[in-house]
């Protein structure tokens, strides 16, 4: 009954609306602006830089030569026998990408307040657009990965590759919504909590360290294994690791609590960003 | 006609003083209280009504309370009100920028809203790239931008700079710009809040034209705040009255700015004027002043075409030589229509009358505000800006002749002038 007494409008508004509703439709009308802001993202990047997109290379590049100096050379800590800058970059570029989703989401309101408090759009077009231009650096910095693959493989290195390539696209979603949904909470609790961001600023550097990044989760002690692979990034990563360059140790079950850590906390992500972003325009 | 949005019930409440600290408690106790009890939200029993110069008791206020409107195609709607009515808190509303605490609102049609000219642009991006985003951000799709491109850079009028930064640009280009952009969006609704204040005066009339040309042209609904009445006037056709965030009145736009003028408290029969702190070592000070029919009956309102005096009541301290007092006359958006004074005077010390008659000039329906002077020698004894105001009446009747149009619509001064029709036979 109630349908038949709306129909004819388009928008209605109102005080509170249902918790998850992902408005898929409202998203797909602001399909153009998502692409926007993605090109505005890539554009002011490199505008008035010598070196311009080269600049994605230079980050991972420098900390693979330190990680592989400090963390390699004087720590000698394990590679799983794999080329030291070859083990930390493929750890680095994921990470990066889960990472920069993580950090940049968690500050959408604060950082985009200006927008937002004086023009309606889908709000979660924004988050989307950092974890699709994250995507194309992270695809950009792949090609770095490859490069350096191809180097120690024409160096006689042999990787072992097979069909768990085709993993990896699965792998990178799960990293895109696992960072898109803790930024999402983040960022949604942050504007009335502001606690939360300094959280993340310190937070997000140490978390690297408990996941499989410097180290391989084979060369941990039995005792320490478990409490890594409760960090759901560990599972991811040494699956990324072992689809790319054959080495990582994983099974189904880590995976699949990846899986279910990743869509809980998305789910809650998205219910707490739709409850405050209504609102927080007045709060934050 | 087709209602396009309708607005019931409508009600928002702000938390006042510090967010942030302390609140997770409250937060708790509302959700447990609405929630889990099934009560009302507490916080909605304890509001006030939104008086932002009074000291109400509760931190919380409406900023809008039980608003119910309808707006109908191709209306342009004005929507006035003092500071902190909340115009804007309900045009913030009707956009989505924030939500209603109650009440419902339903929109037929897309609504394109422009509470800010230039939303999003990043200065780093040309003129052309700009485009594309804010385009986007306000709800259009690409393919619509770029049939409309060039008619947004003509309308601009900054083509030369079209691929050229935006952080290069002058204010005035940003705006222009800006503004070019959002009104060419395609959308049914437009809602306009104060962004006309901004650039040169061309281009505010061609903003202005470009409004009433999407509205009364195109059949557009426009919802529009503004502050000058003016442009409200000549823009709109109904208008929205606000009152500490209630509806004081609705209507027709002439009725409501009417209303609106009547309703500030700005005009009154008698202005007294308050001592200033050294009264005494001044050499004079003004006292009182009235408003008077010609007959010195005080008046609230004075009927257009009906003479007029004003009465003032002044001391002076010491004796003064070469006395001067003088009357300035402004409207209501502070353009000087006329300053007038007293023949010079020697006075002795004492208590003070001074009476101006206006007997031949007919001012127009409005609210003119006043300026006193008292000077000797052209020195200044004491000066107040805008220490009383009129109002000038066309409701009430008059006497006025019947050629005379008496809104302000026909411009400030009435006085009609002497035309005479011949004919000619000098051009064939």
């Amino acid at each position: 009954m109630k349908n038949e007494k709306e129909s004819g409008w388009d928008i209605i508004i109102e005080g509170s609306t249902s918790l998850f509703d992902l408005k898929f439709k409202d998203i797909w009308s602001y399909r153009d602006l998502l692409v926007m802001f993605v090109k505005r993202d890539f554009v002011s990047f490199y505008k008035q830089t010598i070196l311009g997109p080269i600049w994605f290379f230079v980050q991972p590049l420098f900390t693979t030569i330190i990680y592989t100096f400090v963390f390699g050379r004087l720590a000698s800590l394990s590679t799983d026998d794999l080329p030291q800058p070859v083990f930390y970059l493929a750890g680095i570029t994921a990470w990066n990408y889960f990472a920069d989703c993580l950090t940049k989401t968690s500050t959408v309101f604060k950082d985009n307040l200006q927008i937002f408090g004086k023009v309606y759009f889908p709000r979660i077009i924004l988050p989307l657009s950092i974890v699709v231009s994250n995507l194309v650096r992270f695809i950009v910095q792949m090609l770095l990965l490859l490069a350096m693959m191809s180097y120690y493989y024409l160096n006689g290195t042999i990787f072992i590759i097979t069909w768990s390539l085709l993993m990896i696209p699965v792998l990178v979603l799960m990293m895109a919504i696992l960072g898109l949904g803790l930024g999402l909470f983040i960022t949604a609790m942050t504007t009335k909590y502001r606690d939360l961001a300094f959280l993340v600023t310190f937070g997000v550097p140490l978390l690297m360290y408990t996941t499989t990044i410097i180290f391989p989760l084979a060369s941990l002690p039995a005792k320490y294994k478990h409490l890594v692979e409760l960090n759901p990034m560990t599972g991811i990563i040494e699956a990324f690791r072992y689809c790319l360059l054959g080495k990582g140790e994983f099974s189904g079950w880590s995976l699949g609590y990846s899986a279910i850590v990743t869509l809980v906390v998305f789910a809650i992500g998205i219910i707490v960003f739709n409850k405050t972003e209504k609102n927080f325009v007045d709060s934050i | 006609m087709n209602r396009v949005i309708e607005i019931k019930n409508l009600s928002k409440i702000y938390r006042l003083g510090e967010i942030g600290t302390g609140t997770i408690s409250r937060d708790l106790e509302r959700w447990f209280k609405m929630k889990v009890r099934g009560q009302e939200d507490p916080f909605l029993k304890i509001g006030e009504v939104n008086t932002r110069d009074k000291k109400g008791k509760s931190d919380i206020v409406f900023s809008l309370r039980e608003i119910n409107f309808d707006v109908h195609q191709g209306e342009a709607l004005g929507i006035i009100g003092k500071n902190g009515a909340g115009k804007s808190t309900l045009l913030k509303i009707i956009s989505r920028v924030t939500s209603p605490t109650t009440g419902k609102i339903k929109i037929k049609g897309r609504v394109a809203s422009l509470l800010e000219v230039g939303t999003g642009f990043h200065p780093e991006l040309t003129g052309r790239e700009n485009i594309y985003l804010n385009g986007a951000i306000l709800g259009m799709r690409k393919k619509e931008i770029t049939r409309k491109l060039d008619e947004i850079v003509d309308f601009s009028g900054v083509e030369r700079y079209i691929d050229t930064p935006v952080k290069r640009y002058s204010s005035g280009m940003f705006v222009r710009l800006a503004f070019a952009v959002a009104a060419h969006l395609e959308s049914e609704i437009l809602i306009v809040d104060e962004v006309l204040a901004v650039g040169d005066a061309e281009f505010q009339k061609k903003c202005l034209g470009k409004m009433g040309e999407v509205s009364k042209g195109e059949g557009k609904t426009v919802l529009f705040v503004s502050h000058n009445m003016a442009a409200v006037r000549k823009l709109c056709d109904k208008g929205v009255l606000l009152k500490d965030g209630q509806i004081y009145s609705l209507g027709c736009i002439d009725d409501v700015l009417n209303n609106y003028i009547a309703s500030g408290d700005t005009t009154r029969a008698i202005y007294d004027i308050k001592a200033p702190i050294n009264a005494e070592n001044l050499a004079g000070f003004v006292h009182r002043v009235q408003v008077e029919d010609i007959d010195g009956k005080l008046v609230n309102e004075i009927p257009a075409g009906k003479p007029w005096q004003i009465r003032v009541q002044f001391k002076l301290n010491i004796d003064i030589k070469y006395f001067i007092i003088a009357l300035g006359i402004t409207d209501s958006y502070n353009v000087n229509l006329r300053t007038t004074w007293s023949k010079e005077i020697d006075l002795g010390k004492g208590w003070y009358e001074a009476v101006f008659k206006e007997e031949q000039l007919l001012f127009a329906s409005g609210t003119y505000h006043l300026t006193l002077g008292l000077s000797s020698f052209e020195r200044t004894i004491q000066y107040l800006e805008n220490v009383a105001a009129i109002t000038i009446s066309d409701l009430a009747d008059s006497t006025l002749d019947k050629s005379i149009i008496r809104t302000s619509g026909t411009g400030m001064i009435l006085n009609p002038m002497n035309v005479e029709i011949s004919i000619i036979n000098y051009i064939k």
